[in-house]
């Protein structure tokens, strides 16, 4: 998806006259060609192996697997870790999606009126969506560090807190570690909805909102009226990919809490990557995968229904 | 970590599309060769690629070493790859192993050695390939040697025992009035000796007296129950643990804790750089951080030295340690070239480990070099020499050893003890259930 800042006008030189189309379509595919070969090989084929693996008890020691049927489904189902796991992931879902959406939108339309500075912005507000994600999150252990760390001491300085009894962030019990995470990702991944948003934003044709401030409309009817139902379709794309880019948690969240404290912060794909790589149970984490991948679609056909369904 | 597509670059109109297509094209080929039997061709060198988890302090001393190595062989290419300490190296070994494409050597911790199905995945080693290269049985003492073998074949190659060991800040402690007239640290007897010389440190330094790893609980705890003889045994599906001893040494953390002698949150790097800045007059932590403080020292000044841990239960000055090792992942084929330098190396380590003491503050495996009078002179070694008749291994099943589950698991429950959060019966409890489950799970190496 290419996602960009200014829309060109087309030039009506570059509407081309139509060509042989037989010919353009075979010239394709040697392009498509490796990302195919890349795709099955890498995606495709796994996907069916993993399927396959879930039914045997695989072990990655690479002794001989034998196939146990429904076994690692049924443990899978009954295993509380598991559903614990599922469960945080959803919490974490719950609380990172409304603040990357919404933050998003009130950032993008804060941009595109700022003219003169709206270079800068934009480039502070998706410049941490760059940075590699051992980079964040130690900047951001660094923050959250109890002793000595930036937060606490601001805390501190605003008489917010007690010096002697440090507020513990990464490993903080009753969600507050879970909370810290979702802060780190909101100022990370922000970026890139923003960006999506600020794109959209510059698409809407400035004659509506001339033609509606003739008619009185103000600036918050412009919002409600013109400008939120127009990013409707945007909207729509960012909840989705938000959605599954949550429900696949598990960098931050591996680095900086370690699923602590006491697996409060111990999501999905944490717990597959414990059964699988530090368990060896290659079986087993397959089966939980799948469970994780059909919930995820499961959610993803159900949005797109939804929003197909207020689009017609 | 949101798989988004990368942002839109500015476009490259540098690149001529043929380029672009004969660079995609070698790039692809690249990746289907697999993981690169490409510098092998380029060069007349015998490459031995080494992957190792060192990446703490003690890592730089092992860079420096392999530097000496490729000096005195410039046969032999060596590639080492350092990999993130625990389960990110174990994870990579075990499915580069399973795959036959590991590295030609690696480090392992001793304890991890069954759970990681030598069977299948390491290369056995014979004592008389060792013995071509100069080192025997002999050379190591029982215990060790002992226990790098599994199923009758040797699998490992000892290079060091390691421990957790008492770091102490001269000046501190002079100004706190608990060093002997020598300089060395004084020797307490009991729980409560050793507390009234941690609150007479932290009188001084005003925060901890002692600071640790509170994400690594697992070693304190494991000291500490085993200083009161506590065993821990594990059956078939069925494990022995000694409630009341565990419970006492769930007890010493908290109310360590409780009282501000420790932090009650420290992660590796903050528990060192308590002990730097002079939050804490004391740090138990590992042998392997003697570098970084060294290095500490040369840049800011910081006085220290280090002894054994102190003895709290029964005379005993028992701690947690470990071995670090080297091991063969398995190859689908040994080039006979490769084999003989991998061995090379391992030797050559063996040989040179003065200064894998000396500068990582491990005690090296090797006898010759732990015997020899310049290493028993060698300080601050000689003052914590003895943790190797007092190092406490890890309990004998598969999801024990360090950076195994029952480490993780304890050490996830230690660490909101330390953080007040879980009270020690709760914390027990907690422990006890995990080890239940853990037992529950098919062992992945019967």
């Amino acid at each position: 998806m290419t996602v960009k800042t200014e829309a060109p006008p087309v030039p009506a030189a570059m509407v081309r006259p139509p060509t042989d189309t037989k010919k353009q379509s075979w010239t394709g595919l040697w392009f498509v060609l490796p990302f195919v070969a890349f795709y099955a090989l890498f995606l495709v084929w796994p996907t069916f192996l993993g399927l396959y693996y879930s039914f045997t008890d695989k072990s990655l020691t690479g002794r001989a697997a034998s196939w146990i049927g429904l076994d690692n489904w049924f443990e899978a189902f009954g295993d509380e870790r598991a559903w614990n796991a599922l469960w945080n992931t959803a919490e974490f879902t719950l609380y990172s999606t409304p603040p990357l959406v919404v933050l998003s939108i009130v950032f993008a339309l804060l941009v595109n009126r700022a003219r003169r500075i709206g270079w800068f912005l934009r480039m502070a507000f998706f410049a941490p969506f760059v940075v590699p994600v051992s980079v964040v999150t130690m900047i951001w252990i660094w923050i959250y560090q109890p002793d000595g760390g930036l937060l606490n001491h601001y805390l501190e300085l605003l008489g917010l807190q007690n010096a002697d009894t440090n507020q513990i962030w990464v490993q903080g019990e009753g969600g507050v570690a879970m909370w810290s995470v979702v802060i780190t990702t909101v100022w990370w991944t922000l970026g890139f909805n923003f960006l999506l948003y600020l794109a959209a934003l510059q698409t809407i044709d400035p004659s509506v909102y001339e033609a509606s401030s003739i008619d009185g409309a103000n600036w918050w009817q412009q919002l409600w009226r013109i400008t939120l139902p127009l990013l409707n379709r945007t909207t729509a794309m960012v909840i989705v990919l938000q959605l599954i880019a949550s429900l696949r948690i598990f960098d931050q969240m591996y680095i900086m809490t370690g699923g602590g404290p006491n697996r409060e912060s111990e999501v999905a794909i944490h717990y597959i990557y414990i059964a699988g790589f530090e368990g060896f149970r290659i079986g087993y984490a397959s089966a939980l995968s799948y469970v994780l991948f059909v919930l995820i679609l499961i959610i993803s056909i159900f949005q797109f229904r939804l929003f197909s369904r207020k689009e017609d | 970590m949101p798989n988004h597509p990368s942002p839109p670059g500015p476009a490259s109109s540098a690149v001529s599309r043929r380029a672009l297509l004969t660079g995609t094209a070698a790039a692809a080929g690249l990746g289907l060769a697999g993981c690169g039997s490409l510098s092998g061709g380029l060069s007349d060198k015998t490459r031995v690629k080494q992957w190792n988890l060192l990446a703490g302090a003690d890592g730089a001393i092992m860079t420096e070493m392999h530097g000496d190595f490729s000096a005195e062989h410039p046969d032999i290419d060596l590639e080492a790859t350092t990999f993130g300490w625990g389960t990110p190296f174990y994870t990579r070994l075990v499915m580069g192993a399973s795959s036959g494409n590991a590295s030609d050597i690696a480090t392992i911790h001793l304890s991890r050695l069954k759970s990681l199905s030598p069977a299948t995945l390491m290369d056995p080693i014979t004592e008389s390939e060792l013995n071509d290269h100069g080192v025997a049985a002999e050379d190591f003492a029982d215990g060790v040697w002992e226990k790098s073998f599994a199923g009758g074949e040797l699998y490992a190659i000892p290079l060091d025992t390691h421990a957790l060991v008492n770091y102490y800040n001269r000046t501190v402690c002079e100004q706190a009035g608990v060093l002997n007239p020598d300089g060395t640290l004084l020797e307490t007897d009991g729980v409560e000796a050793y507390f009234d010389l941690l609150r007479a440190v932290k009188d001084v330094t005003g925060e901890y007296g002692t600071s640790l790893d509170t994400f690594a609980g697992w070693r304190q705890f494991w000291a500490w129950y085993r200083q009161q003889e506590g065993e821990m045994t594990f059956g078939d599906g069925d494990y022995e643990i000694d409630d009341d001893k565990a419970l006492t040494a769930i007890e010493i953390m908290y109310r360590m804790a409780e009282e501000g002698l420790c932090p009650t949150f420290a992660d590796g790097g903050q528990c060192a750089a308590n002990f730097e800045v002079g939050s804490a007059g004391l740090v138990q932590v590992g042998n392997w951080e003697i570098n970084r403080f060294r290095a500490f020292n040369e840049a800011q000044g910081l006085d220290f030295s280090m002894t054994e841990m102190p003895s709290f239960f029964n005379g005993h000055r028992y701690t947690q340690g470990d071995c670090h090792a080297f091991v063969l992942p398995r190859h689908n084929t040994w080039d006979t070239g490769v084999r003989e330098a991998t061995l090379e190396y391992a030797a050559y380590m063996l040989h040179n480990s003065f200064r894998w003491g000396e500068g990582g503050g491990h005690t090296p495996a090797y006898l010759p070099v732990t015997e020899s009078a310049e290493y028993q002179a060698l300080q601050p070694n000689a003052e914590y020499s003895g943790v190797v008749e007092n190092v406490q291994f890890d309990p004998d099943v598969w999801f024990s050893g360090s950076a195994a589950r029952l480490f993780d698991e304890v050490g996830g429950v230690l660490n909101q003890v330390y953080a007040l959060a879980t009270t020690p019966e709760d914390a027990l409890a907690q422990i006890k259930n995990r080890i239940e489950t853990l037992l529950a799970l098919p062992s992945p190496v019967d």
